[in-house]
């Protein structure tokens, strides 16, 4: 993380980056360190693009965590987050078959996009089924 | 020996078979402004004569739990009882700016918004002790919000029996078919919880999913 960035806080916001992390830096990590490694990109001003998707327990700890961070944190107003995944209505039923045991084997759907970014950064995400768009603060 | 085995067996079944379901914990979760309390005031009403909660156009009105005990809800012939708990709306964003629009002043507005982030954190902490829940939904808004997403996505995970209420019908830009679109796994029961539009097949809908419980 960059803690020099993270320390200032979300007072003027000059810049940001996008990082990716692909699923095999988080696939081994528990929980807890789930949500800490997203965090601590989160907080340094950046939009996280996470290959696959988090658990639902580990989602709604995201946003709990987040929310018990506004107000303490300054300028922070919580995060704007959206998963698109990659298993549509057309798919096989093997295949159907094959991505599920994937996910079993991974613990996370690799198919499937998360996106979450600080909310001083993004204004909304407009999600439908196939495709999220980025609205940023200006 | 033998036949008190079978009499207890069948004792066991019969009580189960014709139990008269108690207290069953009936959830209201969703986004804030879906219309959860407006819902939760509407069956109250009609079966106890008392509301549940304030309602406002300020997004972020309920910020606590809020219980209604033993809510008797009768249908066709049928009764069973609720433990009604209406939590406050979940959202991943809280600016206490946004308020101010609604003309709250600076002071109010912050309050509000500390209130309201606690009140996320209680709803979702909440999540585990529900036994059905009622997902209310605004029908005129987008329901690929990943709020949405992801409070059925932990229900699920929970085997939390689900029911999604699009509510708001009596609204033009109201679109039941696409919250059926996005959740097609799920019933879906389109409603106006502020005219009373529908709640049978509401009440229907709970009955069958409280017998899973």
């Amino acid at each position: 993380m960059d803690n020099k960035r993270g320390k200032k806080g979300f007072g003027k916001i000059k810049g940001f980056s996008i990082q990716f992390i692909p699923f095999s830096e988080i696939r081994n990590l528990d929980s807890n360190e789930r949500i800490k490694r997203i965090l601590n990109i989160i907080l340094g001003n950046n939009i996280l693009i996470l290959q696959g998707k988090l658990k639902p327990d580990e989602e709604a700890r995201l946003i709990g965590d987040t929310m018990a961070m506004i107000g303490h944190l300054k300028n922070f107003k919580g995060i704007e987050l959206a998963v698109i995944s990659g298993n549509g209505d057309s798919q096989s039923l093997y295949n159907k078959f094959k991505h599920g045991l994937a996910s079993a084997l991974t613990g996370g759907n690799i198919n499937a996009i998360t996106i979450i970014g600080p909310a001083t950064i993004v204004k909304e995400m407009k999600r439908n089924p196939k495709k999220i768009e980025l609205l940023l603060s200006t | 020996m033998v036949i008190k085995v079978f009499t207890n067996f069948f004792k066991r079944i019969f009580s189960n078979m014709f139990q008269n379901k108690n207290n069953i914990k009936l959830g209201f979760y969703g986004p804030p402004n879906a219309g959860k309390t407006s819902l939760a005031n509407r069956i109250c009403k009609d079966f106890t004569g008392e509301d549940m909660g304030s309602v406002s156009n300020v997004p972020h009105e309920t910020r606590h739990v809020q219980f209604k005990e033993k809510v008797e809800i009768k249908y066709k012939g049928k009764t069973m009882t609720f433990k009604m708990i209406d939590t406050p709306g979940i959202a991943t964003k809280i600016d206490y700016e946004d308020f101010l629009k609604f003309k709250l002043n600076k002071k109010d507005a912050k309050k509000r918004a500390k209130e309201a982030t606690q009140g996320v954190v209680e709803s979702i902490k909440w999540l585990d002790d529900m036994d059905v829940v009622v997902v209310v939904i605004d029908s005129t808004e987008n329901p690929y919000n990943q709020v949405n997403i992801t409070i059925i996505g932990n229900l699920v995970a929970r085997k939390i029996p689900v029911l999604i209420v699009a509510n708001k019908i009596d609204k033009k830009k109201a679109d039941v078919k696409k919250i059926e679109a996005a959740f097609p796994e799920y019933d879906v029961v389109g409603i106006s919880a502020k005219n009373g539009t529908n709640l049978e097949e509401f009440y229907e809908s709970i009955f069958k999913l409280s017998k899973k419980v």
